[in-house]
């Protein structure tokens, strides 16, 4: 239960088409992520597969069945927001049993349900509380755990972390991994923060202007990038482009990772402009005649000068050739 | 040290020009509450004075206590501010949800249509809506005041609202709809108690234009079964004489449900705001 076909599905407001037509099938228990810069379209994306907008063109399956003219309440899934949306006036026992309980669910089986979910968040010393007296990661555990409850085919997470602090965000992420391991359901998941994508998702859909650029498992997409976009945006500190002309290569641009760039070897060479000592790792940053910035990734402590010429090597099959467009040539 | 001071010295005189405001806003309603408690003589010898033991006199709420119908003018003021008050928030703030939430054809049209009411004054359409209440007699009824008064305080309602119905988060709204809440329980459950605190700006400041209008029900329903508080004083003021005495006591004692009015909502309105700060 809980797969998602999406065939064709534009999205227009107005005369200006925000989604252009997209293609996407999840299946059933697949972890997939909606990642792109803001305005890609991600999250109008999502909100087309909970109901919340309607469809312009282009067919919205769960289960095959198709549900564009479904209400939201009656497609089965549950969604959670950025902005935790809980019902202010309730509790979190209400907050979580609300669903159930409009769907006409007896009694017992809304407190059975609720009571398990508050057990999988760490949650039941809270269920009498409001929402105003929760912090921030409470607030967004009682969200995940009013969406469990309901059961539904499939789980929409609307950038959910994007409020947390940083180290709230790594251990809500881990508990979202752990839950979708632990329910086998299929989750849906936009983020425009791609270590969330590249460490929850099976599967990555990279989005830009409301077109998907790639789909693949994030490994996938790390290592065989189908254009510099994709390239240049999975991957942290994003990867160099070099103009391939200079290096006497017939391609257009060559794209190199931070990390498969090394010292010594005297094809490239740039200036150090800044150095980021992050303790297991140092950034070195050089400005490159021929190329601009370039980003260097070296593992350890190393000491390096600003202004040091520093020439740069790299292995010929660790490059990626892309073209003018920026398609890559394989 | 010399913040602290100086922050001091700025309250202070902030304080000093609200005190001053104050003074000069409450002095007219002072005057008409002392001279209500003195006698015809007093009232003209030295207006300024505060009633003692010569000059006490309740003269003038005898007369009015006497004299009409005061306790039927008082309800019928009331029935009407508070009915015309339900259908302006109600209807206000379901046409600001609309407004606010729904993406239709017109829709800013819609909303500049019904923001209009505000820079037209409803007297201009004085002679077309006794026309009108004529022929579907409802003539000297409070029924009558009730709707001009709903229209009157429709627009500013509307205004005021839907601005404040932009800023409900709609993922608040989104999970109601994905859990199941109809539109109606979203509007009601969710989105007014949001907007309690403009919900109470909204009545204060409909409210009062209701409870001392004089002229629609002057023109609209000036029977003596449907006067209200300010057109039962104007019995005392006549084209020679006027007992200032009891037009003073008239005025003082319709001073008192608006106020009561006035301080439940300004209640809501503080506790909305600080519910609001904790978020």
């Amino acid at each position: 239960m809980g797969a998602l076909t999406l065939t064709q599905v534009t999205k227009s407001f107005g005369a200006t088409q925000v989604i252009k037509g997209v293609d996407l099938a999840v299946e059933d228990g697949e972890f997939c992520v909606f990642v792109g810069p803001s305005g890609c379209g991600k999250s109008t994306l999502l909100r087309m597969i909970a109901g919340l907008e309607d469809v312009t063109s282009g067919d919205v399956a769960i289960d095959g069945a198709r549900v564009n003219d479904l209400a939201p309440a009656r497609r089965e899934i549950a969604m959670v927001f950025q902005s935790y949306a809980l019902y202010p006036h309730l509790t979190v026992r209400d907050n979580m049993g609300l669903a159930l309980k409009q769907a006409g669910t007896p009694r017992a089986q809304i407190e059975a349900a609720t009571g398990k979910a508050a057990e999988m968040l760490a949650l039941d010393h809270l269920l009498e509380r409001r929402p105003a007296e929760l912090s921030g990661g409470q607030r967004q555990r009682v969200a995940i755990g009013r969406a469990i409850v309901r059961r539904p085919k499939l789980f929409l997470f609307d950038e959910p972390l994007s409020n947390l602090d940083a180290a709230l965000r790594v251990q809500t992420r881990i508990e979202i991994a752990r839950l979708h391991r632990e329910l086998g359901a299929t989750m849906i998941y936009v983020t425009h923060d791609q270590v969330e994508a590249m460490t929850l998702a099976d599967k990555i859909v990279v989005l830009r202007g409301g077109v998907v650029e790639q789909v693949g498992r994030p490994m996938d997409l790390y290592n065989d990038p189908d254009n510099t976009f994709v390239a240049g945006f999975i991957g942290s500190p994003q990867m160099n482009f070099l103009d391939a002309g200079k290096l006497g290569l017939n391609s257009d641009r060559l794209g190199i990772r931070p990390e498969h760039l090394t010292p010594g070897g005297g094809q490239i060479s740039g200036r150090v402009s800044h150095v980021e000592k992050l303790g297991g790792e140092t950034l070195v940053y050089l400005s490159s005649e021929d190329h601009g910035l370039l980003t260097v990734r070296l593992f350890g402590e190393r000491d390096y000068a600003v202004d040091e010429v520093v020439g740069l090597g790299f292995e010929p099959n660790r490059a990626f050739h892309f073209d003018a467009q920026g398609r890559r040539l394989r | 040290m010399s913040q602290a001071r100086h922050s001091t010295a700025r309250s202070l005189a902030a304080h000093a020009v609200l005190i001053l405001y104050t003074a000069i806003a409450l002095f007219p309603v002072f005057v008409v509450v002392i001279n209500s408690f003195k006698n015809r003589r007093a009232i003209f010898a030295d207006p300024l004075a505060v009633p003692g033991p010569e000059s006490f006199d309740l003269v003038g709420y005898r007369t009015v206590l006497a004299q009409g119908d005061f306790v039927l003018y008082f309800q019928n003021s009331l029935i009407v501010t508070v009915a015309s008050l339900f259908f302006v928030l109600l209807f206000g703030a379901m046409a600001a949800f609309a407004l606010s939430e729904y993406r239709f054809r017109g829709n800013m049209l819609m909303g500049l249509y019904l923001a209009l009411g505000i820079m037209i004054p409803i007297r201009l359409g004085t002679v077309a809506i006794l026309q009108m209440m004529v022929a579907s007699g409802l003539v000297n009824t409070l029924t009558a005041l009730v709707l001009v008064y709903t229209a009157q305080g429709l627009p500013l309602a509307v205004f005021i609202l839907s601005e404040f119905m932009r800023g409900v988060s709609d993922d608040l709204k989104n999970a109601g709809r994905i859990d199941g809440l109809s539109e109606y329980t979203i509007f009601f459950r969710l989105v007014l108690p949001l907007v309690r605190p403009a919900m109470a700006t909204v009545a204060v400041f409909t409210m009062i234009p209701i409870w001392n209008d004089l002229w629609f029900p002057l023109i609209l329903a000036p029977s003596e079964a449907t006067k209200t508080v300010t057109l039962g004083s104007q019995v005392f003021i006549g084209q020679f004489v006027t007992n200032w005495n009891a037009v003073l006591a008239a005025l003082s004692l319709a001073i008192l449900p608006v106020l009561v009015l006035y301080l439940i909502f300004s209640r809501q309105l503080i506790r909305g705001i600080t519910a609001g700060a904790v978020k």
